[in-house]
């Protein structure tokens, strides 16, 4: 049975999407706008992109975020796949409290996670920098690959591994030469939301990162505060673009089971 | 190298609960250590007295909870509510006419089903400097309103309450629209069939099967929506002036600018209880199964 759609419920999801599209595609259209001040178009330039390579201060936030992007996703794709492998493969005592006990730093809002790191870092007399960013970012990021891990492990066919094992492989080879081929979309998809995660935040950053490690969101911000300028459009353009390509290629790595 | 393999998988191979316990070991230490800890931390630290430079002198103290009762914490916390509240029904409104197109979107549904999840994972930062760029008084919004003559000056729209509440919504739809439409989907056509046969009229069909079949979606994606505007600090940080404070800004204040760790410890610790208490309503809702809702 095919359901038909009433025409309002077109009209209006249509400008449900325009509310959610439009702003960000605005934003990155006066990117390209020849003017400091105006929101009229005044022609098309890439001086504001050429301008933020004459700045140190977004060089050195991009490459603090890069570092940090991957030194986390490295940590929590294979800590996240490690546990995702231990709930499909496994039973064991207190399972259910554990799954549960995985969703909590997802609904955990960030800012608490990022005070309540603040106050450990400073008891313990951890200098605030790079690391304790990475610290924070696995934390945080860790069940995100947890869940996606898990999906793909659900849905696969377990037979080629017993096929495997049956012909005499045993359970190291078979894990490697079977289970993770199979299994490295889900993997390399929940590495892409990690990188994600990591690379977009801003709250739980700017608790645990000291002078000197500020991340490329910590410099965008402090630029917000400061005045709008076109600036903010190009560098923002650049971290929608990076993003979206990244989604984009997990959203496909996960679809194609 | 080899040697040891064979050992550990000696080993291993007749302990199962050791076999799932290595392999959830590191990340559960890590989930320990720095985030149930911290946790913990941050309750002890909320009733200690404040320290003079940042920090808490040792000693207990109820009094940072005491605080919140003062009007000006009151408020805050009221504001919190009333608003992220707001920003959920508002959400729900818009949020699931479009999972129902989504879910009935045919051969466009994997396309809309993207366009959704995309600002669900874009930069939070970017996403509100967007909607700084469109409602400052230079802004676009301004502007084409001066140009079509709906206003003759430019009227203030960022630093106010409507500024917060655009930004919330416009940050937490997408959490919204993902659940109900997942339930929406795994509806039974075959339902709506039947109710057609006997003579429901559309308007009927969708009140007496279709709604009462998405309200595992819907509780889901209120959920989704309620609990990070209650924890948000960057939309009224950027879009509300200094008297849209919000629970989550009140927080951030205390740890920068104010240097009272315990108090703003108390008020992070008052976010997670609420945020707990939420998650609890959901599951006990969850668990009364309405997906199996009786069709009266």
């Amino acid at each position: 049975m095919s359901v038909r759609l009433p025409r309002w419920v077109l009209g209006f999801s249509a400008l449900v999407y325009a509310f959610l599209h439009v702003p960000i595609l605005v934003l990155m259209v006066f990117s390209f706008n020849d003017s400091k001040f105006s929101v009229n178009w005044s022609g098309f330039t890439f001086n504001w992109y050429h301008r933020l390579l004459e700045r140190p201060d977004i060089l050195r936030g991009l490459r603090a975020s890069l570092i940090v992007g991957g030194a986390s996703t490295v940590i929590a794709t294979v800590l996240g796949t490690l546990i995702a492998l231990a709930l499909a493969r496994h039973r064991f005592r207190g399972r259910t409290a554990f799954e549960g006990f995985l969703y909590v730093p997802i609904v955990t809002p960030e800012i608490v996670v990022g005070i309540s790191l603040l106050i450990l870092f400073a008891l313990v007399k951890v200098p605030l920098g790079l690391t304790t960013i990475v610290i924070a970012h696995v934390a945080f990021s860790l069940s995100f690959v947890v869940i996606v891990v898990l999906a793909r492990l659900e849905g696969m066919d377990r037979t080629l591994e017993e096929a495997a094992m049956i012909l005499g492989a045993d359970e190291v080879t078979t894990f490697w030469k079977v289970t993770v081929p199979q299994l490295w979309p889900g993997i390399l998809s929940g590495a892409l939301l990690a990188f994600t995660i990591s690379f977009d935040d801003f709250v739980i950053t700017s608790f645990v990162s000291g002078s000197g490690s500020s991340t490329l969101p910590i410099v965008v911000y402090g630029m917000v505060r400061r005045n709008v300028e076109p600036s903010i459009n190009a560098i923002s353009t650049i971290i929608l673009l990076v993003t979206t390509a990244l989604i984009y290629a997990a959203d496909r790595l996960v679809r194609n089971k | 190298m080899a040697a040891v393999r064979e050992r550990l998988l000696a080993w291993l191979h007749p302990r199962p609960q050791a076999r799932a316990w290595a392999l959830l070991a590191p990340g559960t230490l890590w989930l320990l250590l720095f985030f149930l800890v911290p946790l913990i931390i941050m309750f002890v630290y909320s009733m200690m007295p404040r320290g003079i430079y940042g920090g808490v002198d040792p000693g207990f103290t109820l009094e940072h909870y005491r605080r919140f009762f003062d009007p000006l914490y009151l408020d805050i916390l009221r504001r919190t509510f009333v608003w992220s509240i707001a920003c959920t029904a508002i959400c729900l409104v818009l949020g699931y006419p479009v999972a129902y197109a989504i879910a009935r979107g045919g051969q466009w549904k994997n396309l809309l089903l993207f366009l959704v999840v995309l600002p669900f994972w874009t930069s939070f930062l970017v996403r509100t400097f967007a909607m700084i760029f469109l409602l400052r008084d230079s802004g676009l919004v301004n502007n084409w309103m001066l140009r079509l003559g709906v206003i003759e000056h430019s009227i203030t729209l960022l630093y106010t309450p409507f500024a917060v509440m655009a930004g919330l919504v416009y940050g937490f739809l997408p959490f919204m629209i993902l659940p109900i439409y997942a339930s929406l989907e795994k509806l039974d056509l075959s339902l709506l069939e039947a109710a057609e046969v006997l003579g429901a009229r559309p308007v009927e069909r969708f009140r007496r099967v279709t709604l009462p079949l998405s309200m595992p979606g819907v509780v889901a994606g209120c959920l989704l929506v309620f609990i990070p505007a209650l924890g948000s600090f960057l939309t009224a940080d950027l879009l509300g002036g200094a008297k849209q404070m919000m629970i989550g800004n009140l927080v951030q204040n205390q740890f920068s600018a104010a240097r009272n760790w315990p108090f703003g410890s108390a008020a992070s610790f008052i976010v997670m209880a609420l945020v707990l208490l939420a998650v609890m309503f959901y599951l006990r809702v969850k668990d009364r199964a309405p997906g199996e809702a009786p069709l009266r």
